[in-house]
């Protein structure tokens, strides 16, 4: 990597300084290194560098493009976000796994062969899995473990996927993949694990909401992210896909009425936006392709702000559930309207950048004359602002007061979350500047009358429902099943069964064969134990007969 | 200027801020009938107020779907994972 100098490259040495660094020191680097990647990211030039032979495989370990820029601008961006907003963490570990964290999310994103791709998609596991463990408790501990077992399988399928791809076509290039079978599918299941497309993404609610409060940020927008561009570039028009991102957009959506804890909430939330994203890969157009890369520009910036505001909520108040939270608007009202700010973004309000991206990718659905499809994403839209907009606010700033009196969030949290609530408001209302970066050229107006009213007739009436439902739409204190109960529950119960089973055969084989043992023991001590009939002494007498006999014999044979 | 009281002020009007919202609603759908639809890919597209109509109906049927599934099938206790 003579020419240019690769993003991953300076994450990496900048998570080295960071190490051994502590204090304000440690911060001053944080930050230096986080704004040097804005502005390396933003100043590659484009083309493919480094490219080099190894065992006889073409490889290409940094490609700059259209497509890994869109998610690179947006990585670098919320890199320093996450920076500022963990300013105040005096933990080192949790620094220096985000920053390997981001930088193999960058590696992935620039990746030109899949060899590459799956060593950064594999440090992307190692290095994530720290902002979980590092909430220090029994649960995140667990967590993070199933976290790290679900993508180690995800890795080993993958694996497989890109050797079978190698021996089929001979090549490694990371471009749209040839469908050959058997490689095309391990690949495109090892890519849906980390979009946490079902049933396949039970990992995500699982682990997300027992991270790190700053950890969160990262891992909201790295993980699903750089599987939705490893998608796009892959996998488009691949139809299964549509259908899978409709399922996902729901999915999330039902489980977010279900969920009690806030970040859980918003993890449900990932799934169901990223299921946006998924369908416009499966649609394929370049309507759709533009709507999905877009989206997932926005969905990072919105979801990250509203991780940040809910996570400065159970930082300031050390409550997580909205059974036990409420009233708390007038001691964080700062943190309540930011948070509003990613809110109306993912649901779509006009002006705010939902709209201009997920509105993408709905139109796309209609172009196509996908009726289902355009109908089942609206459904899911009005979800989103009834969870996200509607209930979680709600319950965590209003509702029922518990007398909680925290104080506002610190002012590092507060900053980084106005950044990302700039560029929120920012992309509503100039979306050229986002539909400039985007691979193909966009033809779309997001701003007509026809969606204007649309979305907000939808999106108010859905308030209506909201508030007719009040009574039935808040959280309880109860957990919802999803995919990750088969090995949670079901496999540890089918090890126990085999356990007992196993262990009652094994135990009634080794008491039958104590009881045979015991017979040969018996009968060979009745034989020659101390009154066996062998072990008896002989009187002198018998043996001079014996003797006697035999000598008497042999003479008889002699003369014979 | 004190966002917290400000925010409590308008809490305290809330009467008021309903009252406006549903002359807002109103409002929409009453646009949405007069305004000429720009788009007929899908019949519903020319129905004026049919966005009104499917963001409530699909708010309702969110809520009980969900909740029907979550006491039907999944939800379970707290501490279920941790026995």
């Amino acid at each position: 990597m003579s020419e240019v100098l690769h993003p991953s490259f300076l994450l990496f040495t900048g998570a080295l300084v960071v190490a051994v660094l502590r204090g304000r020191l440690q911060q001053g680097c944080l930050l230096l290194v986080a704004a040097a990647l804005i502005w390396l990211v933003f100043s590659l030039p484009g083309g493919v560098f480094g490219a080099t032979e190894f065992l006889g495989i073409e490889l290409s370990p940094m490609r700059v493009d259209s497509l890994s820029m869109v998610f690179a601008s947006v990585f670098a961006i919320i890199t320093l976000v996450g920076a500022i907003y963990a300013l105040h963490v005096k933990d080192t570990t949790q620094h220096v796994a985000a920053l390997m964290y981001a930088g193999s999310a960058l590696g992935v994103v620039f990746a030109g062969d899949l060899v590459t791709l799956y060593v950064f998609w594999e440090l992307m596991v190692f290095t994530s899995v720290w902002l979980i463990w590092c909430r220090r408790n029994p649960t995140s501990m667990a967590a993070g473990f199933r976290y790290l077992l679900v993508h180690a399988l995800g890795g080993i399928v993958l694996l497989a996927g890109i050797i079978l791809y190698y021996l089929d076509t001979g090549t490694v290039q990371f471009a749209e993949l040839e469908n050959t079978g058997l490689a095309f599918y391990l690949i495109l299941v090892g890519f849906m694990l980390n979009a946490a497309v079902p049933p396949l993404g039970a990992w995500l609610a699982d682990a997300y909401p027992e991270s790190t409060i700053t950890g969160a940020i990262f891992l909201s927008a790295l993980t699903t992210k750089t599987a939705v561009y490893t998608l796009i570039r892959g996998y488009p028009g691949t139809e299964l896909l549509v259908w899978l991102g409709v399922v996902m957009a729901l999915w999330g959506v039902v489980y977010a009425v279900l969920a009690n804890d806030i970040r859980r909430l918003l993890a449900y939330h990932i799934i169901s936006q990223v299921g946006y994203m998924v369908a416009g890969v499966g649609m394929g157009t370049i309507m759709a392709l533009n709507g999905s890369a877009s989206h997932a520009f926005t969905h990072i910036l919105y979801k990250a702000l509203l991780f940040m505001g809910a996570g400065a909520v159970i930082h300031m108040t050390g409550r997580a559930k909205l059974t036990e939270l409420g009233g708390i608007y007038r001691y964080m009202p700062v943190t309540f309207l930011l948070y509003m700010i990613g809110a109306f973004s993912i649901s779509a309000f006009p002006l705010f950048s939902g709209f201009v991206s997920k509105t993408m990718v709905v139109e796309a659905a209609a172009l196509d004359q996908r009726a289902w499809v355009w109908l089942l994403l609206s459904l899911a839209s009005a979800g989103t602002f009834l969870h996200t907009g509607l209930k979680l606010p709600w319950f965590t700033f209003f509702g029922p007061d518990r007398g909680l009196k925290p104080r506002e969030a610190p002012v590092n949290m507060l900053i980084a979350m106005g950044i990302a609530a700039f560029f929120c408001i920012f992309i509503g209302i100039y979306p050229q500047w986002l539909y400039a970066m985007m691979p193909a050229t966009v033809d779309y107006q997001a701003y007509t009358s026809g969606h204007v009213l649309w979305e907000l007739q939808l999106l108010l009436f859905t308030g209506v429902g909201f508030f007719v439902l009040l009574k039935h739409v808040g959280g309880e204190p109860k957990i919802s099943l999803d995919t990750d109960w088969v090995y949670r529950k079901a496999m540890p119960a089918m090890a126990g069964a085999v356990h007992r089973v196993g262990g009652g055969v094994w135990r009634a084989s080794l008491g039958a064969l104590v009881r045979k043992l015991t017979r040969i023991v018996a009968t060979v001590s009745a034989h020659h134990g101390p009154q066996g009939i062998l072990a008896r002494t002989w009187p002198t007498g018998s043996m001079v007969l014996w003797v006697a006999i035999l000598l008497a014999a042999s003479l008889l044979i002699y003369y014979l | 200027m004190d966002l917290g009281k400000l925010l409590q002020a308008m809490v305290e009007r809330g009467v008021l801020l309903r009252r406006i919202m549903y002359v807002v609603l109103a409002g929409l759908v009453i646009a949405d009938i007069l305004v000429p639809s720009k788009y007929d890919r899908f019949p519903w597209e020319s129905v004026g107020g049919f966005g009104a109509f499917y963001g409530f109906i699909s708010c309702v049927l969110i809520i009980v779907i969900s909740k029907a599934l979550g006491y039907l099938l999944l939800y379970r206790s707290e501490d279920y994972y941790d026995e």
